[in-house]
């Protein structure tokens, strides 16, 4: 057991490394092994592709790994949470929630006449999107504390999503074409709009949200057992559930914020831990979902630039098997 | 070790148990009693601090309940619920080692002390092989016993169970009230525990709990027996329930 936990864990770690190269390798422009050593270690390399691999493809691979282990662990969060499956920060609306903040700013913004600088817009989206997702986020814990029907969170979720596509799409046919369009590239989702000094920002957020998703492993792994179960095993839940939703806006809002609405990593990643660890307790579960999310992106990312693709639909064309597979397992799901 | 004080608990305005004042004793199994609907569990959540009474208070070893934390609560109660708990790939042994999680550190570090405790736990319910097996191919019953080693583990003075023998058959259902006695009277463990196995409540408890709404009334088995509420209780019709024979009779 614990062999094959040790086992699981490098070669996870080993994935990352050899990914992270390969992403580095591949795009528009091959750029050989060597080349991507000599470019970061300051070695002798061409320019020209020494300032693809530094400015261009080292942010967008290390984006793909902090992305993909915050949308992960956000989902793993979800799940736990709200103690159902199909849970994630998609279906709950959180970025759905993220996308109406984005949007306001975006789109909103120029309507009202505020003119804004490229620092300020960039904290503004940020901002944005956490305050949409910490919004929804609220709603649906206060709306679940209430009713415990998970079918009605999940529906709830949905029509969050619906309501917000259709306040998007007013604000849409309100915009001017300068705006619209830099909204329509944010929702096509892309690992690679983040520029070196916003990757500061994206880290510093999921950084925190990933410190704070650790430091609520023990109470994680109580929730698995009901709340009833967790207060009388002496945790405190009101505590726990906003430290999680407080995780979940910094590594959903961030990453909805910089990368776009990138579906199915959230939903599908946590259950590919559990099938491949074969675990469910926290301690091995989220270093697990942790590496596993920085996996999945780290592919998608590369399958996306070899078949010049935008990422999130690569995320929900390998996402839905796996949500697929997973409803058929648990028929009763509810 | 747990006092009710002019305790009052309801929901609203509908009150399911008026006025109560009594005292659950430390080293004895006490069995509560009552229909459907009377407020069995209310009452065992309120004493888990869950349920908050409308009047009134209750006591943990002399101290008030509202005065006590909830991280300390889990070191004075622990509490089995008719919850289905059943997660895929977690094994026996780490729902157990929940149990701990009052006196683990912040990861829920498992010193020696601990794993002997969680072993020892399942023993006692007669789960140990039972240890590396996942609660999601087992039947209600084993799970069930799961959960009351888990309760065990979180060594607590007073231990509630509600309804835990729901899902037993008869000589299982035996085999655990007997174990519930057991740890009452050798561990001075204060045990409350509802059923509507009234059999297993007369011969197996040292005091039986019986709610007739809105009163609850609190006597030792024998004198609870004698006073012929439980027949009241338990006449519906032509059903009736013999406490001297411990069966049911149909007319």
């Amino acid at each position: 057991m614990q062999k094959r936990r040790t086992i699981l864990f490098s070669s996870l770690c080993l994935m990352v490394v050899a990914l992270f190269a390969i992403d580095m390798m591949v795009g528009s422009v091959s750029i050989t092994a060597n080349e991507v050593w000599a470019a970061i270690t300051g070695g002798e390399c061409d320019p020209i592709k020494a300032k693809i691999i530094l400015d261009v493809r080292l942010v967008k691979a290390i984006v793909a790994i902090l992305a993909g282990a915050a949308l992960a662990v956000s989902g793993l969060q979800m799940q736990t949470l709200f103690r159902n499956p199909l849970a994630g920060p998609y279906v709950l609306g959180v970025s759905s929630g993220a996308s109406l903040g984005v949007a306001l700013f975006i789109l909103g913004a120029p309507l009202l006449g505020v003119a804004s600088s490229p620092a300020l817009t960039s904290l503004g989206v940020a901002g944005a999107a956490w305050i949409g997702a910490a919004a929804v986020l609220a709603l649906v814990a206060a709306v679940s504390r209430r009713i415990k029907d998970i079918m009605v969170i999940l529906i709830l979720g949905m029509m969050i999503g619906s309501a917000v596509s259709a306040i998007v799409q007013i604000l849409q046919y309100m915009s001017n074409e300068e705006a619209l369009k830099s909204f329509v590239v944010w929702t096509m989702g892309s690992l690679g709009d983040v520029t070196t000094s916003q990757l500061w920002l994206v880290a510093t957020a999921i950084v925190a949200g990933l410190t704070l998703a650790v430091a609520v492993i023990k109470p994680m792994n109580m929730m698995l057992l009901g709340e009833t179960y967790a207060r009388t095993m002496g945790l405190n839940i009101g505590r726990t559930r906003s430290l999680i939703l407080l995780s979940t806006t910094l590594l959903a809002g961030t990453v909805t914020a910089f990368c776009g609405p990138v579906g199915f990593i959230g939903l599908a990643i946590p259950h590919l831990a559990r099938a491949i660890f074969l675990d469910a307790d926290h301690r091995t579960l989220m270093p697990a979902t942790m590496l596993t999310g920085a996996v999945a992106l780290l592919v998608c990312d590369i399958v996306s630039k070899l078949l010049t693709l935008p990422v999130n639909t690569v995320t929900a064309l390998l996402g839905i098997p796996i949500v697929v597979w997973v409803v058929i397992r648990n028929k009763n799901i509810v | 070790m747990i006092q009710f004080k002019d305790l009052t608990l309801g929901y609203g305005s509908r009150i399911l148990i008026e006025e109560l004042s009594a005292q659950i004793k430390g080293g004895e199994l006490t069995a509560l009693v009552g229909r459907n609907g009377t407020g069995k569990s209310t009452l065992l959540r309120a004493i888990t601090g869950i349920e908050q009474p409308l009047k009134g208070s209750i006591l943990i070893d002399g101290k008030e309940l509202s005065a006590i934390t909830t991280a300390q609560l889990a070191t004075l109660v622990a509490y089995v619920t008719t919850d289905k708990v059943r997660i895929a790939n977690l094994r026996c042994r780490d729902v157990v080692a929940l149990g701990r999680a009052p006196y683990t550190n912040w990861i829920g570090r498992m010193q020696e002390q601990d794993e002997a405790i969680v072993m020892r736990s399942m023993a006692q319910v007669g789960m140990e092989s039972y240890a590396d097996k996942t609660m999601d191919k087992m039947s209600d019953g084993e799970c069930q016993r799961i959960m009351i080693a888990r309760a065990l583990a979180q060594q607590t003075p007073i231990i509630l169970l509600d309804e835990p023998t729901a899902f037993l058959d008869m000589p299982n259902r035996y085999e655990l009230c007997t174990l519930l006695q057991e740890l009452a009277h050798q561990q001075n463990k204060c045990i409350l525990f509802s059923t509507h196995e009234l059999d297993i409540a007369t011969s197996l408890c040292d005091s039986i709990a019986l709610i007739s709404p809105p009163k609850m009334h609190l006597l030792p088995t024998t004198e609870m027996v004698q006073s012929g509420l439980i027949e009241q209780l338990f006449t519906s019709g032509r059903i009736s329930f013999s406490t001297t024979q411990r069966n049911v009779s149909i007319e």
